[in-house]
């Protein structure tokens, strides 16, 4: 009877795309490596527990790359010490996938360090096999971030120095500083009986993994005979007598999870969407405006001067008259007090693009706006001036342009922040594609502070009577 | 009878099974393999079917333990 026989988590034969190593039933890592080994483990408990055909199996770069010539599972080959970030998306897209990211130590502590650092602060739903070798195995022994002090590798031949290179990171530990994770655990496989312990951890952390319960962590000693040029019996004697008092091999943690969520949001209709965001047009548009051509838009002004919510205004506006829209804020450096501009597209049919790069209409609020948008407004477009803060006169004679001191104005009445409010009316007056009217349904319900409603309908009659003089 | 199966073809002659059984039913050969190994050969009586071998060893399908007579 058969006791103990290749795990039927491999595939039978293992079919490469190299010409090199012709599809065959030997696996393409060294002799003695600790690689297949873990392999071994985790195809064998896929199948006792029945997990197979859940399994999602992220393979690392380094000499774990090929984990899809091996396991017969899903597969993803994930870039440099991102599979942590992939995995996220994979565990929380599908509900009832078994998340495996199977890494090295070049990949997990060195290039992929942020990656790691998250999922585990998230407790994302995966299981982790950190296969840590102490070196780059694949590029050629190479020092990694967790080489021992004095190890020599071909890029520290003098032996690794805290002074010049750092002490050896400690993955395990700096896992169980977080709060995220609820088991972490570091095994060797520097004798048959740590072997068997690895088997256990591989197995505890696959049933978290199955049962939905968070974020699991394996660090696995592992020995790397040919990049520490030891035969395979001297690797494990070395990992013994070296790596496990630097590495303590111990469980770190072990918590009674209960099963947690998959961490999507929950499902938002376009009512409830609009409501969290604090749009205003949540009601059914009162008419049907249609335009001939899109219309793009662009308010620029200094931060502070409202360009972002004369822009908003121009949007919920537009939708009130059941046009479609987009708004689009783009700041300097500065969020206050640098340049600061909003892009609005209006359109009868889907925005394409929200980018305005030749506006239809610019708002200059300040110099230094029409300095920069005058050249791109379109040939028969619409320039609006505030001759407050603009002494200069508009260059382009292929524009229409209408001045108006909606500083001067918005102060006289006595809000001088309202500038922005009289600069819109004045927009909608001169270029009828809002109405007067809509405008005024819309500022009650888009101010935040009910306190400033009063003063913007009065900025709105403010600018109407400027706009009949003129 | 326990025993284990190699095959041969597959064993790359680390020697992890050979220091791993606890009862020494594993040394290496001197035939030479299509890999280019000495590979492993099983012979004794004294096998327990511990699967000591087949965990250490780092190959999917080069041991296959067995239990009993069959
Ligand atoms: C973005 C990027 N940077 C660098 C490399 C080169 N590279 C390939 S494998 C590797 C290190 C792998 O070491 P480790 O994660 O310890 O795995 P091992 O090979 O030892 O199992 C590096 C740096 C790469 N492939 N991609
Ligand atoms: S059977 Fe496996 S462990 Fe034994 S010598 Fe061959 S490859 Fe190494």
């Amino acid at each position: 009877m058969v006791k103990h026989a290749k795990p039927k988590g491999f595939y039978d034969v293992f079919e490469r795309k190299s010409q090199d190593f012709p599809a065959g039933e030997t696996t393409h890592y060294c002799p003695g490596c600790g690689h297949g080994t873990v392999h071994k483990l985790i195809a064998e408990a896929l199948v006792d527990m029945g997990l197979q055909d859940r399994t999602i199996f992220l393979s690392p770069v380094g000499c774990a790359v090929f984990g899809y010539y091996y396991f017969d599972t899903g597969n993803i080959q994930c870039a440099h010490g991102r599979a942590p970030a992939v995995g996220t998306g994979v565990a929380r897209s599908l509900d009832d996938a078994v998340v495996i990211s199977y890494q090295g130590d070049g990949d997990l502590a060195g290039i992929g360090t942020a990656e790691i650092v998250h999922a585990a602060n998230r407790n994302e739903n995966m299981a982790v096999f950190f296969v840590n070798n102490a070196i780059y195995g694949m590029t050629g022994g190479q020092m990694a971030p967790t080489t021992l002090l004095g190890q020599s590798t071909t890029t520290s031949p003098l032996g690794r120095k805290s002074e010049r290179e750092g002490g050896p990171i400690h993955m395990a530990e700096v896992m169980s500083a977080l709060e995220g994770p609820i088991y972490i655990e570091r095994c060797t496989l520097s004798s048959p009986a740590g072997v068997m312990k690895t088997r256990k951890a591989v197995r505890k952390a696959l049933t978290n993994q199955s049962e939905k319960r968070g974020f699991s962590f394996v660090e696995i000693l592992s020995p790397c005979p040919v990049g520490w040029k030891m035969t395979p019996v001297q690797s494990r004697s070395w990992m013994a007598s070296s790596m496990e008092s630097v590495f303590p091999v111990k469980r770190f943690r072990d918590e009674e999870a209960a099963p947690k969520g998959n961490g999507r949001l929950p499902f938002l209709d376009d009512g409830a969407l609009r409501d969290l965001v604090g749009a205003v047009a949540n009601e059914v548009p009162t008419k049907v405006s249609t335009l001939s051509q899109d219309l793009g838009v662009k308010i620029a002004g200094f931060g502070g001067q409202g360009v972002m919510s004369a822009g908003i205004l121009l949007a919920n506006a537009a939708i009130h008259e059941g046009l479609h829209t987009t708004w689009l804020p783009s700041y300097g450096p500065e969020m206050r007090g640098g340049k600061a501009n909003a892009s609005v597209v209006l359109s009868s049919d889907a925005v394409g693009s929200p980018v305005v790069d030749v506006p239809q209409a610019l708002l200059a609020m300040n110099g230094p706006s029409l300095d920069a948008f005058e050249n791109h407004v379109v040939p028969g477009g619409l320039v609006m001036v505030n001759s407050s803060l603009i002494s200069r006169k508009v260059e382009r004679r292929d524009v229409r342009v209408f001045e108006a001191p909606v500083s001067d104005l918005a102060a006289e009445a006595g809000f001088l922040k309202g500038a922005n409010i009289v600069m819109l009316a004045l927009f909608a007056l001169e270029s009828g594609v809002i109405g007067i009217q809509t405008l005024k349904e819309i500022i009650p319900k888009s101010m935040k502070n009910k306190d400033l409603v009063e003063i913007n309908l009065r900025l709105v009659d403010v600018a109407e009577e400027f706009h009949g003089r003129e | 009878m326990n025993h284990v199966v190699v095959s041969t073809d597959l064993c790359k002659a680390c020697r992890l099974c050979v220091e791993a059984c606890p009862k020494h039913c594993l040394e290496l050969g001197s035939a030479i393999n299509a890999l280019g190994h000495q590979a492993v050969r099983f012979d004794s009586q004294e096998c327990t079917a511990c699967g000591m071998c087949f965990y250490v060893c780092p190959e999917p399908g080069t041991l296959t333990v067995m239990k009993g007579t069959a």
